[in-house]
């Protein structure tokens, strides 16, 4: 007869069978079954969080600084909608995770007993897709669906909710082997045809541009490579959403800068003026595209994207290609290496003029901002961070805001996985707990999360975890005691009403950090800067590093939400000229 | 759809809206209803009108017949999002106008009315392939299968004969002929 496994065994046996090290969670009654059989898997480590919201976001980095799922663990009610926020975060950003739940015992379903939510029902939207498990024999089946659902196609977080007795109950468990065929909803369909109409766009364009995005990462460090072998080949310019940064290298002389809102002049201008605009997994998010109507209005659009509701959403394309990156942009090198041997040479002629219009365009440095002896400009700090770690295989996070949009302009990435930020959902909290999962998935990388001091405040107790587990997370707080951006648009917009947007009662960073039992350091001028980060290199234990900052200073350049492309706010002078009126206002 | 409520952005031009009949092959299992509808609802689309049954119980499907409005983007996204849901196993969608279609909305009618009024409720009701379920000498309950407009119309017609409670479904569809929808 073969052997019975619990319910919580049966959890194990297949996070294990998934190649799972590594599970973020919090306990809690609904799920102690599956805690308590946590001793017999070694090989499974759990991460204590303080709070499920962290959980989720320490998953989330542990999935995109790896490329593999990121899991974790919650109790039934409170314990899953605190997970909400992450499992949204992952959905907006396309990040695997997999989210166990613990249910309240199946009879009490639908009772209002202590500590049920309908988590199935709440997370509904905010998941690929969800499981509430109500018979021990689908447990296992569920849990590798789950793992499958998560990774293939466009990722996604999911959730599987297990109710207390399913824990308790037994039944056989049956090894998993993967399968190859794939679930009908993952698309790699695209067809030679594309790829010869891509070519033949390739070729003619004058005034091409390659637009990149958070697919490229996603479909793995393969997909990268070849996106630099393509955009060399081809010897056209590119541009990167903030999600794709660090799949082309950023110090390179093709790489025009992040583009959209806080995008630089160049790659923004070129955008708005190109006759060719290859998407590579961008999904033409309104951050960029401005004003859908005046949307780069005379050029052809390519999108490449594994996900058919992307294509045509936001902007109608001319070539949708539907299909993995790397798949697509293999069959692209190879038959633009067979058919025109001699690309780069016969179209460096072609697209010389655009070049020009580029190089004019990069004159207005659009990043430069104007420098002080005596408060620590934000974008001064960032660029110090830059140069003392560039030389570092550095992993960044970041929360959100001012901060985040400053670490994407002036922190130059070179390698995929390396930039860990919550775009689509904006989730102010974000950076800390990232952090320590990226930590815990490479535990001898540094690992530094660019953070605002309102966004720490929001997910601080994951310090905690940071040091039970002596995990080196470096957070370098740029402090302007305000939520930055808020400010900024308040300047902008609203008439300089800073309403709530000061925070008056700040904890003392460095006292905290001590609290927590890691080290504080704190910068106040720019002249001991470079002295304090390096200190904070040298610890090899979780810092805190508070950098007070210049209060005033705005997040430039910038697009005004309902404005086109070519129409941006560059640093201070040029404010004066293009005051925000009207209808703008109502906008951002 | 109506107008974005999106703060982020500016609507753009406005485009003429059709009205599609979706259907939806399903696993028939708990929540894939809300899922369908969940994400109607989440993204902003309308439902007319929504008709949900098992059609083939071996393989355990259900057939989602969904009546919506949109622009052809709109409807476009609606099909390519339903696509997305793991227990979606295809997706059809037709132009309320098209010939190849049929459409068919059943409803019930209850009459409370004397005898004379009652038999011209059941004539009025000719076109449609009246049925008479139940009788009494006070009462008819008749049940017809006509297009939506046609009820429409024939809700407000017979008020005057009595109609004093109406049951409808939402529409289910068949594409004509031998062809099927794969």
């Amino acid at each position: 007869m073969p052997k019975l496994y619990s319910g919580a065994e049966i959890v194990f046996k297949c996070l294990k069978d998934q190649n799972v090290n590594h599970i973020f969670g919090y306990p809690g009654g609904a799920v102690l079954p599956i805690y308590d059989e946590l001793k017999n898997f070694n090989s499974i480590k759990h991460i204590l969080v303080r709070h499920e919201q962290g959980a989720g976001h320490a998953a989330e980095g542990y999935a995109r600084s790896t490329g593999k799922p990121g899991v974790l663990l919650v109790t039934s009610g409170p314990g899953a909608t605190n997970a909400v926020t992450a499992l949204t975060d992952a959905y907006m950003d396309s990040v695997p995770l997999v989210c166990i739940s613990g249910q309240v015992p199946t009879h009490l379903i639908g009772t209002d007993a202590f500590q049920e939510c309908d988590t199935t029902g709440i997370t509904r939207p905010c998941t690929k897709h969800n499981w509430l498990v109500k018979d021990i024999n689908d447990l296992a089946d569920v849990m590798h669906k789950a793992f499958e659902v998560a990774t293939t196609g466009r990722p996604g977080p999911v959730l599987v909710d297990i109710p207390k007795d399913i824990q308790f109950q037994k039944t056989k468990y049956k090894s998993y082997t993967k399968e190859k065929k794939s679930n009908g909803k993952s698309h790699n369909n695209f067809s030679q045809k594309n790829i010869d109409d891509l070519i033949k766009l390739i070729s003619k364009a004058k005034k091409p541009i390659f637009y990149t995005g958070g697919g490229v990462i996603n479909s793995g460090p393969k997909a990268s490579e070849l996106l630099r072998e393509l955009v060399y080949t081809t010897g056209f310019p590119i541009t990167s959403t903030l999600q794709g940064l660090g799949c082309f290298p950023a110090d390179d002389n093709q790489f025009l800068g992040m583009l959209g809102m806080h995008g630089t002049y160049e790659a923004n201008n070129a955008m708005y003026s190109c006759d060719l605009m290859i998407n590579v997994g961008a999904r033409f998010d309104d951050r960029i595209t401005g004003k859908i109507d005046e949307f780069s209005p005379n050029s052809k659009k390519v999108h490449i994207d594994i996900d058919p509701s992307s294509i045509n959403k936001n902007v109608k394309v001319d070539l949708p290609i539907i299909g993995d990156i790397k798949s697509v942009l293999t069959s692209t090198l190879k038959t633009l290496n067979k058919s025109k041997k001699n690309f780069s040479k016969s179209n460096k002629h072609q697209t010389s003029n655009w070049w020009e219009k580029i190089q004019k365009w990069r004159t207005k440095r659009s990043l430069d901002y104007i420098g002080s002896e005596e408060t620590i400009k934000p974008q001064y700090a960032i660029e110090r961070l830059y140069e003392l770690t560039k030389d570092k295989d550095t992993y960044i996070t970041t929360e959100v805001g001012q901060h985040q949009m400053w670490a994407a302009q002036h922190y130059k990435f070179n390698k995929p996985n390396r930039w860990m930020t919550s775009g689509g959902l904006g989730t102010m909290g974000y950076g800390l707990p990232a952090a320590v999962g990226v930590q815990v998935a490479h535990p001898k990388k540094l690992v530094i999360d660019i953070a605002g001091e309102a966004s720490i405040l929001m997910t601080m107790q994951e310090m905690s975890t940071a040091v039970q587990y002596s995990l080196p997370i470096k957070i370098f707080i740029l402090n302007n005691e305000y939520m930055g951006m808020v400010r900024q648009w308040q300047e902008l917009l609203h008439g300089k009403n800073y309403s709530e947007s000061y925070t008056a009662a700040l904890p003392d960073f460095v006292k905290m950090a001590e609290a927590y039992g890691c080290v504080g350091i704190r910068a106040k001028t720019p002249e001991e800067l470079d002295d304090k980060i390096i200190e904070m290199l040298n610890t090899d234990r979780p810092v805190i590093f508070d950098c007070l900052v210049d209060k005033q200073e705005n997040c430039y350049p910038m697009i005004p939400s309902g404005k086109p492309h070519n129409q941006m706010l560059l640093g201070p002078k040029d404010q004066k000229e293009k005051k925000i009126t009207g209808k703008g206002r109502t906008l951002v | 759809m109506a107008n974005s409520k999106s703060a982020y952005s500016v609507a753009g031009k406005k485009q003429k809206f059709n009205t599609h009949i979706i259907v939806v092959w399903v696993d028939n299992e708990t929540g894939v209803l809300a899922r369908v509808v969940g994400l109607f609802s989440g993204r902003g689309y309308n439902i007319e009108s929504l008709a949900v049954a098992e059609v083939d119980q071996k393989q355990n499907i259900s057939r989602i017949t969904i009546v919506t409005t949109g622009t052809p983007q709109v409807v476009d996204q609606i099909k390519l999002q339903l696509k997305k849901l793991v227990p979606v196993h295809k997706v059809a969608d037709f132009k309320r106008d098209d010939k190849n279609v049929i459409f068919k909305e059943m409803a019930l009618f209850k009459f409370v009315a004397n005898n004379i009024k009652l038999s011209k409720a059941l004539d009025a009701c000719k076109n449609f392939n009246p049925v008479l379920l139940d009788k009494t000498s006070k009462s008819n309950v008749i049940q017809i299968t006509a297009l939506r407009r046609e009820i429409d119309n024939m809700t407000k017609n017979l008020k005057k004969f009595g109609l004093v409670s109406v049951s409808r479904t939402g529409a289910v569809a068949m594409t004509r002929g031998s062809e099927i929808f794969k």
